[in-house]
């Protein structure tokens, strides 16, 4: 079911655009509330121990403060959140606990923003200090393998240690990249109003139906006087994607004053009342023939966690799958630290995995003496490694063809070293991206009026990523409208829900269950039309009609007016109410779906075909020959990803993550100190992106991919894989460029000079 | 941040009056001068600067912020915003390094708002100084000891430190000032007066809270650089992690008169380095009188970075100033002037 009515797959400027640009756009945040009080959150400065005494004379002294929250007035009130996968997590006010640097100690709330930050700065804490772990190698840092489960496997096959040591030739290696958080400019913000027992929550969320869920539990509510509202998300990552602890004291707080409380926490707090990409550590081994092919692959990762948590993202289901290869081997180990429990970051374990992996595999094309492109021509196949289902498509080398041709691979001179351009050393580097197709169920309410308007309402997310165009393009494609005439309704979770906005899910979940809905008009008014004696269809297979905006039209050009058509099934607008449940789901998936969790079938665990988008990514560096700083002027990346709903809005999520793969290679890193276990830079001057002059040329090609298989509209998602390859790729590079493998992230001049 | 009382000073005068306590550009000191804001706002924002009076010295632009170039001297008003500063045609042609040096800072909507005077006194970008939840700083709270010293300071300076105090001075317009033996112009409760360049900001001494050596009160209202057969071939290499909108973690102010291939005289400064804006004398003298050629810039640049202390994280620092001063004297070499 490929595009062939229309507007799939031609590019659409956003229809929130102009409201977006003109302020007209209410992020969380903006949504306007009666009287509102405002909190500032109070932070540890300390990554362990305990609050011994709290000193609020002078806050309270401060006009216009109304209430301080800390672990004396409000512990026992809620039950703490959960972590990413659901298990323990750190913990804030339920008691004097500290877990980990900028833990939520206090709120302070006042009239103004600026009382209740001054009162805030007043606060006097005391607390009971205990020598923290920071990281990795920290004394009293404590390493264990990660607990298994369904969705948890270290992937295995045939007899690693006998083929690795039987290899010709052969690559081990240990690499490791850097604590990063997400930085969304929208900050971390939570609006609560009270009305009686009924509490609305306005916070930009990533999910709607979890977020309400989450703070029910937390508070003991029945989830139907919980509404959550989120129309515009301000970028998010995954740093939305999940409930944090702020949520429920700003509703306490807000319960106390009987009146709304607004939080806006800093770009600091960010850092630590949220989560962040933890660091990771990786040794891979890899065995191959003369010829290149692989014959072994070893992957054994190390993550950092918080004491409480076994969150971990575990890219190995993604690495043992990538190439042909008989003999694999995996294993992840958490690190307990003193830490926030980490949590979603685009492409959470595609982009530090896939960072040792095809960083390997770039030492393995040198000790080969193959072109690295070549070296992964050799090990692609249409078959998953792992467990011999075949991939539903795989598109991987047209990829790396197109790019190298855009790109001008062919005037690559493989010896390091070798291509300069004055006192700038040149170098090339290639990757693989992928990333897993995933789909959830998914409802929604669409309504069609006899004048061809549509407006479909459902409780998805617009996270920067164009949700509210793709969903339009569906229901006009489908209907046969034109995009100005759907109006669509995201954001609020009194609207039939959808799965969390992660996993790049989205646009498969939504255009489904969207299609599905416009269907369900479709065969409604087609099903009275054959029925009926006053139409140019009486008798005729209803599966031959189709709705236009001219009307019901069908085979030979018979077409009826829509009012006509409607007027038989309903007095007015007809509305339908429809929910998708893919093939493949597990059962009671659809039902949890209403109570906030979020399965998925995902793209590495389904039984009939193991399904992933994949694409190619070239970079060029140019490395300074004395004073070694890397810039990266030109990067072509190509995916195939199935059916691309909206190129427009597609080719910015593709260069967004082409962006930030720079950044994470080049730029990006929370700096630990060692001593304290606290994040140094937590700034946006100190934490570092990219600005416009780093990011040169950055070209996308689309690698047209026919999918009937992944599902029935042939959908992968393109939110995250844009990213995955550029870290490797740019880390490849610098090596062509200088000769030096730089194994750790990110890449700066202290580790070239 | 503090609630506090604003005034606005119309001329200098009324400036030096309100600013009585301003100290010697304390942390502490009870009064503070807004200019462009561009630091005070944000510190004060993160409680860092807790005045109880701020006197807002814009009114100041009127008769302060003139830009002349002659050819004696280029005088520069205190209150000229970095970017008008940049783009003055008398710079650009005959004080490149100082156009560069500007042209380089900060971001462009920053440019347009921060002057001159209150660039040279932006103060250091120390993470353990700019967040008030690390308790050991000695610039913020005397005593209390240098968090840097034994946490993460990658950033932090290698020339011109102490135990007391680390942090780098962060500043490029400050660095070519330095370089080119410019003077700044003080006007304060006895009058007006010169003082070297050099010697505004005061090295550590075990009291890296004290600053500078502005009497209380004294406003920043020129300066003044010396036109010298060096200023036009002169340059501003800034390195850095990313391409524009960041702070040096090294760079150099570079000025050369030259005399067929050897160097007459030569003027250094360098930035991302040191605590305070800093002039390489030692590396200058080893010039004099001397081709320019790598083996001889190698030297200079070995000389301005003998006295360099590193803590850990900033091991790196010394090898990378080395390389930029010496990339910096080959391409000033270079230059048509």
């Amino acid at each position: 079911m490929a595009d062939d009515t229309g507007l799939i797959g031609k590019p659409a400027v956003r229809i929130d655009g102009v409201a977006k640009v003109t302020g007209e756009a209410r992020y969380a945040s903006d949504e306007p509330v009666p009287n509102p009080a405002f909190a500032f959150l109070v932070t540890s400065p300390i990554a362990s121990g305990r609050v011994r005494s709290i000193d609020q004379t002078a806050a309270r002294a401060v006009p216009g403060v109304l209430d301080i929250l800390t672990h004396e007035n409000v512990a026992g009130e809620i039950t703490p959140p959960k972590a990413p996968d659901q298990g323990k997590t750190t913990t804030t006010l339920e008691s004097d606990k500290v877990w980990h640097d900028g833990q939520i100690v206090a709120v302070v709330v006042a009239e103004t923003f600026e009382g209740a930050r001054e009162a805030a700065h007043r606060i006097n804490i005391a607390y009971d200090v205990q020598p923290p772990a920071a990281s990795f190698d920290s004394p009293g840092a404590q390493e264990e393998p990660r607990k298994l489960g369904p969705e948890k496997k270290d992937p295995v096959k045939g007899d690693f240690a006998t083929a690795f040591a039987a290899a010709p030739v052969k690559i081990d290696a240990r690499y490791a990249t850097p604590t990063q958080h997400h930085n969304p400019i929208e900050l971390f913000t939570t609006t609560c109003v009270w009305d009686g027992p009924k509490l609305t929550v306005y916070e930009p969320t990533q999910t709607m139906y979890g977020l309400k869920a989450g703070v029910a539990k937390q508070l003991g509510l029945d989830p139907a006087n919980v509404r959550t509202v989120s129309r515009y998300v301000g970028g998010a990552f995954g740093s939305k994607g999940m409930l944090t602890s702020r949520t429920a004291w700003i509703a306490i707080a807000a319960r106390r004053l009987k009146r709304p409380v607004k939080l806006v926490a800093t770009r600091d707090q960010g850092f630590t009342i949220a989560t962040y990409r933890a660091e990771t550590r990786h040794h891979l081994q890899l065995g191959a023939t003369p010829d290149g092919r692989l014959t072994a692959l070893r992957h054994e990762g190390w993550e950092v966690t918080s004491r409480p948590s076994g969150y971990n993202v575990g890219g190995t289901d993604t690495t043992a799958r990538m190439y042909a290869c008989p003999n694999v081997a995996t294993k992840v180990n958490i690190v307990h630290a003193d830490r926030n429990t980490p949590g979603f970051m685009r492409a959470p374990p595609d982009t530090p995995y896939m960072f040792a992996l095809e960083s390997a595999m770039d030492e393995l094309s040198y000790a080969l003496n193959l072109d690295p492109i070549e070296l992964r021509r050799i090990n692609d196949t249409q078959t998953d490694p792992i467990d011999g289902k075949p991939f539903s498509s795989r598109s991987l080398m047209k990829c790396f063809d197109q790019a190298a041709a855009r790109f001008g691979w062919a005037k690559r001179n493989p010896k390091p070293g070798s291509m300069r351009d004055g006192d700038w050393l040149i170098g090339y580097g290639c990757a693989t991206a992928c990333y897993p197709s995933n789909i959830g169920p998914a409802a929604a309410r669409l309504s069609l009026t006899p004048r061809g308007k549509a407006v479909i309402q459902l409780a998805a997310h617009e996270i920067g990523t164009g949700a509210y165009t793709t969903i339009a393009i569906t229901v006009a494609d489908r209907l046969g409208l034109k995009l100005e005439d759907v109006k669509v309704v995201l954001g609020d979770s009194d609207l039939p829900p959808v799965p969390v906005a992660g996993g790049s899910n989205n646009a498969a979940s939504t255009a489904h269950v969207a299609a599905k809905a416009c269907e369900e008009i479709r065969a409604k008014l087609a099903a009275a039309a054959v029925a009926a004696n006053d139409t140019p269809f009486a008798g005729l297979d209803p599966a031959t009609l189709k709705v236009t905006a001219a009307g019901l039209v069908g085979p030979g050009g018979k077409r009826e007016p829509l009012d006509k058509a409607m007027a038989r099934v309903s007095g007015g607008p007809l509305e339908v109410h429809v929910e998708n449940a893919p093939e493949g789901l597990k059962p009671g998936a659809l039902a949890g779906l209403y109570q906030g969790q979020a399965d998925m079938v995902r793209g590495t665990a389904r039984k009939d075909v193991t399904a992933f988008a994949f694409g190619a990514q070239l970079v060029e560096v140019r490395v300074h020959a004395r004073t070694c700083e890397v810039r990266a002027p030109r990067v072509v990346s190509a995916f195939a990803a199935g059916t691309i709903v909206n190129p427009l809005t597609a080719y910015s999520q593709f260069m967004g993550g082409a962006t930030w793969g720079l950044s994470s290679a080049l730029h990006e890193a929370t700096e630990v100190d060692p001593r304290t276990a606290r994040y140094v830079n937590d700034n946006l001057a100190d934490y570092l992106v990219p600005v416009n002059a780093d990011v040169g040329s950055l070209e996308v090609i689309m690698v047209p991919e026919e999918d009937n298989r992944v599902n029935p509209m042939g959908i992968k998602g393109i939110g995250e894989i844009g990213i995955v390859g550029m870290n490797a790729a740019v880390a490849n590079a610098v090596y062509h460029a200088t000769g030096r493998r730089i194994r750790e992230l990110p890449i700066r001049i202290e580790k070239l000079l | 941040m503090r609630p506090f009382s604003y005034e606005r000073a119309s001329d200098v005068q009324r400036a030096v009056i309100g600013g009585r306590e301003t100290r010697q550009g304390q942390t502490d000191a009870p009064v503070q001068f807004l200019a462009g804001g561009t630091t005070l706002i944000d510190l004060m924002k993160l409680d860092v600067l807790r005045p109880a009076r701020v006197v807002d010295i814009k009114g100041l632009k009127a008769a302060h912020a003139s830009i002349e170039a002659t050819p004696q001297r280029l005088r520069l008003g205190a209150l000229a915003s970095m970017a008008a500063t940049a783009r003055h045609p008398g710079v650009l042609r005959d004080y490149p390094v100082i156009a560069e040096s500007l042209q380089l800072a900060a971001s462009a909507q920053l440019r347009n708002m921060a002057t001159l005077g209150g660039n040279v006194l932006q103060r250091t970008r120390c993470p353990y100084y700019r967040d008030t939840s690390w308790a050991e700083c000695n610039k913020r709270d005397p005593g209390s000891g240098c968090t840097a010293l034994k946490s993460f300071n990658r950033n932090h300076a290698v020339l011109g430190v102490d135990d007391s105090c680390i942090s780098q001075y962060p500043g490029d317009f400050a660095v070519a000032l330095v370089a080119l033996d410019a003077a700044v112009e003080l006007t304060g409760p006895t009058g007006r007066r010169m003082i070297a360049f050099e010697t505004l900001h005061r090295p550590p001494q075990g009291k890296p809270n004290v600053e500078t050596t502005l009497m209380p009160g004294e406003v920043i209202t020129a300066f003044e650089v010396p036109a010298g057969p060096w200023t036009r071939r002169s340059l501003y290499l800034k390195i850095r992690d990313r391409s524009s909108y960041e702070f040096a973690l090294s760079s150099a102010a570079v000025a050369l008169d030259l005399n067929g291939g050897a160097v007459r005289q030569a003027r250094i400064g360098l930035g991302g380095m040191a605590y305070r804006p800093w002039r390489a004398k030692e590396a200058e003298a080893l010039l004099v009188g001397r081709p320019l050629n790598e083996g001889n810039a190698m030297a200079a640049a070995t000389a301005a970075l003998a006295g360099a202390r590193t803590h850990g994280g900033n091991d790196f620092k010394p090898e990378l100033g080395r390389r930029t001063l010496v990339r910096a004297l080959l391409q000033a070499a270079a230059m048509e002037a």
